[in-house]
């Protein structure tokens, strides 16, 4: 009886240790089941489907890029135009470089043709809400995120996007009319 | 092996002459002490976490902060949960498995007694080093009794002592275990095949294995939890790469045998109890036995009913919404079995018995907000509200814990050798059974009204109900006090029992002397 208890003592703490490396094994185990169904799968699947896209109509979007004369910045967009469905969250890139050898902070300032448009852009991330700061040579890449509404006018097909840079600080200041708020 | 015939050895000589005082205890590799020691301590832990519920209690007697801060009040709920789990329901369990499974199989003593002595010594310093956090920096854990990361990973050392408290915990389980299945495969007496042993031994058995299986799981997620927090791995930390989802899954991967760990031995112990008084043979016993084992077996596919609001395909919803359903199928055997046990029988109703039917009444009614919560849309609206603790304290209090009562009313006799005091135990029953029903039956209302479990404060329409639970809880608390009274009356003296103890009692426990003699089953009986 007692030669028993040994082999049950044995087997008993083989099924414990495999349990243990049971937990384990359920590590890759999750990943292999997460991948192979397709769930969890690092965050793809997290971004909302967006519903909210017209696919019905295309509007061209132009894009313009302008600096103050006294603002020694070169500053254009990576693309000139695009055309986009209204609803689509849509990002663009526009690239600026400061000539000039010293830092200057600059403010870029939006407007829309045509004018109504404005009201439609929904724009979500831009390097306009903030005054941007450029060290002396230095080129930098800001994107704009977007969307256009789909409740703007059907009979509106293309939008154009144009931004100016100006110089913040004195010298816009003795202008007076050329300062702008942060946020413009 | 030469292990255990040594402990024999040892044992032998100890009986002679046992060592007085605490040596006696420490060193204890009887069957009977050890289950004493996991009594004991299961006694003081519950009246240490029933504190804690008490302090929850009085905190939500109305809105707003009066007693504790939210910290604080979670501490207390982590550990009211931990405690309650890991040094109440389980070493009662473990108590009741030392005392009666060797009596009830013919055997002299565990198979492996020097394991059995580490299996307990070791519990009373897991308790005190969950105890003792509440000392440290920061306070107890307040992370829940689930440790769910990230906000398990984050906090204090409290945590890691906390950790460490649940691998030794996990460690005595499965030490237990061992033993247990051991000793029912291999020491019943000659002629008790298994399908003739009492069905507490058939309980037993399979939560052992429940054990064994899932102990060694909790084990490997706590340890992921600590390399994590110390050691720089990333196994659920999402900065580095990890999940937290995943934790829930091995958690539960555990978690849910667990709930049946804490349960089957309750089904057990009723089985034993409801035939004694109703003076009829269990109904149904081979049915019982299947029951409890496609119970075990079933736990292992269901762990996600859990966690149905972390998102998941709804493929994965049904599958896990349909088998835990399933569940209900062995159980509701296992209920109408005890009913009809019970059916044309001449029942009498001594405390163990009113504890007895009030398990079989009210664990029910736990079956069936279970059953609510299975459903998984159900589910997401009332996961984590008070419906969901209204449920589990429906299974744990009025199932386990009243299940321990009546287990302690009906063997205790045998046990000390006196009967307690029946007029006493009667008191205590039906302020335990009515404070039961005041305290978790307007949890339900609260929950199904959006009351969130875990808070401190709670709005305004929620005072009413939390206000009854309140007073029911301090019924329910106190009334535990004439528990205390009678099992210490019951334990220096009184009536003496007779051998039999219970008019209607069958089993190789009643054919001992009471007290039972401390060494029994020397030479095995031989079973017709």
């Amino acid at each position: 009886m007692l030669m028993g208890n040994a082999k049950t003592l044995t087997k008993l703490v083989v099924v414990t240790l495999l349990m243990f490396g049971f937990g384990f094994a359920l590590v890759p185990f999750y990943y292999k089941i997460c991948e192979a169904t397709g769930i969890n799968s690092g965050g793809e699947q997290s971004l909302v489907n967006n519903t909210q896209v017209d696919t019905s109509r295309w509007v061209t979007l132009e894009f313009d890029a302008n600096t103050n004369t006294a603002l020694p910045w070169q500053f254009k967009p990576l693309q000139n135009s695009l055309k986009v469905h209204p609803g689509q969250l849509v990002q663009v890139e526009y690239e600026v470089v400061n000539n000039s050898d010293r830092a200057i902070v600059g403010q870029a300032v939006p407007s829309y043709g045509p004018a109504r448009a404005a009201a439609f852009f929904k724009k979500i991330e831009c390097f306009c809400f903030t005054p941007q700061t450029l060290a002396a040579g230095e080129r930098r890449r800001m994107p704009v995120l977007f969307v256009l509404d789909r409740a703007m006018d059907q009979e509106v097909h293309t939008v154009t996007l144009s931004y100016t840079f100006f110089e913040m600080g004195a010298k816009a200041q003795t202008t007076g009319r050329l300062r702008v708020s942060p946020h413009g | 092996m030469t292990d255990a015939t040594h402990a024999h050895g040892h044992d032998d000589h100890a009986h002679h002459a046992p060592p007085g005082g605490v040596m006696r205890w420490l060193t204890t590799t009887n069957h009977k002490d050890i289950g004493s020691l996991y009594l004991w301590f299961s006694l003081i832990m519950l009246f240490t976490a029933g504190s804690m519920a008490l302090l929850i209690r009085a905190e939500l007697f109305q809105p707003g902060l009066q007693l504790t801060n939210p910290d604080f009040f979670n501490q207390l709920t982590t550990m009211h949960g931990l405690i309650m789990i890991f040094g109440v329901i389980m070493p009662a369990f473990s108590g009741f498995a030392n005392w009666q499974i060797p009596l009830m199989l013919g055997a002299p003593d565990m198979a492996f007694p020097r394991m059995n002595n580490w299996a307990f010594w070791i519990l009373p310093v897991a308790g005190a080093l969950l105890m003792g956090s509440f000392l440290l920096p920061g306070g107890a854990v307040a992370g829940g009794w689930t440790m769910y990361p990230p906000l398990f990973i984050q906090g204090g050392i409290s945590y890691d002592l906390t950790i460490l408290a649940v691998h030794i915990m996990g460690l005595s389980s499965i030490m237990g275990s061992i033993n247990i299945i051991t000793t029912i495969l291999n020491m019943r007496a000659p002629g008790l095949t298994l399908m003739k042993m009492p069905l507490f031994c058939w309980t037993w058995l399979i939560t052992a294995y429940l054990l064994i299986a899932t102990m060694p799981v909790l084990a490997g997620a706590v340890t992921m939890l600590l390399t994590d927090r110390n050691f720089g791995t990333s196994f659920f930390n999402a900065a580095g790469g990890g999940d937290p989802v995943m934790f829930q899954h091995i958690f539960w991967f555990f978690a849910h045998p667990e709930v049946y760990i804490l349960i089957l031995p309750a089904f057990g112990i009723v089985s034993s109890i409801i035939p004694t008084f109703a003076r009829k043979p269990l109904f149904g016993y081979a049915s019982m036995v299947y029951a409890t084992a496609s119970i075990a077996i079933l736990s292992f596919i269901v762990w996600a009913h859990h966690m149905f609001s972390v998102g998941m395909p709804a493929a994965a919803q049904l599958f896990f919404m349909f088998s835990t359903m399933l569940i209900a199928v062995p159980t509701g055997v296992k209920v109408f079995n005890w009913v009809a046990t019970m059916w044309k029988g001449s029942m009498t109703f001594e405390t163990p018995m009113l504890f007895a039917i009030a398990f079989v009444c009210l664990f029910t009614i736990g079956g069936f907000s279970g059953l609510v919560l299975a459903i998984a849309p159900v589910d997401i609206q009332l996961h984590d509200t008070y419906y969901v603790v209204a449920h589990f304290h429906y299974v744990l209090v009025s199932g386990a814990l009243f299940s321990i009562f009546a287990g302690i009313y009906y063997w205790l006799p045998k046990w000390s050798g006196y009967m307690y005091d029946e007029t006493l135990g009667k008191w205590h029953f039906w302020l335990s059974v009515i404070g039961m029903n005041i305290v978790f039956f307007p949890m339900h209302f609260l929950g199904l009204a959006g009351m969130p479990r875990r808070i401190p404060d709670y709005a305004l329409q929620f005072t009413e109900f939390n206000q009854i639970a309140t007073v029911g809880a301090f019924i329910f608390g106190f009334s535990q006090l004439i528990f205390l009274v009678v099992v210490l009356k019951a334990a220096k003296g009184g009536v003496k029992a007779t051998d039999r103890v219970w008019e209607g009692a069958e089993g190789l426990e009643w054919t001992l002397p009471s007290p039972a003699p401390y060494h029994t089953f020397e030479t095995a009986p031989v079973m017709k």
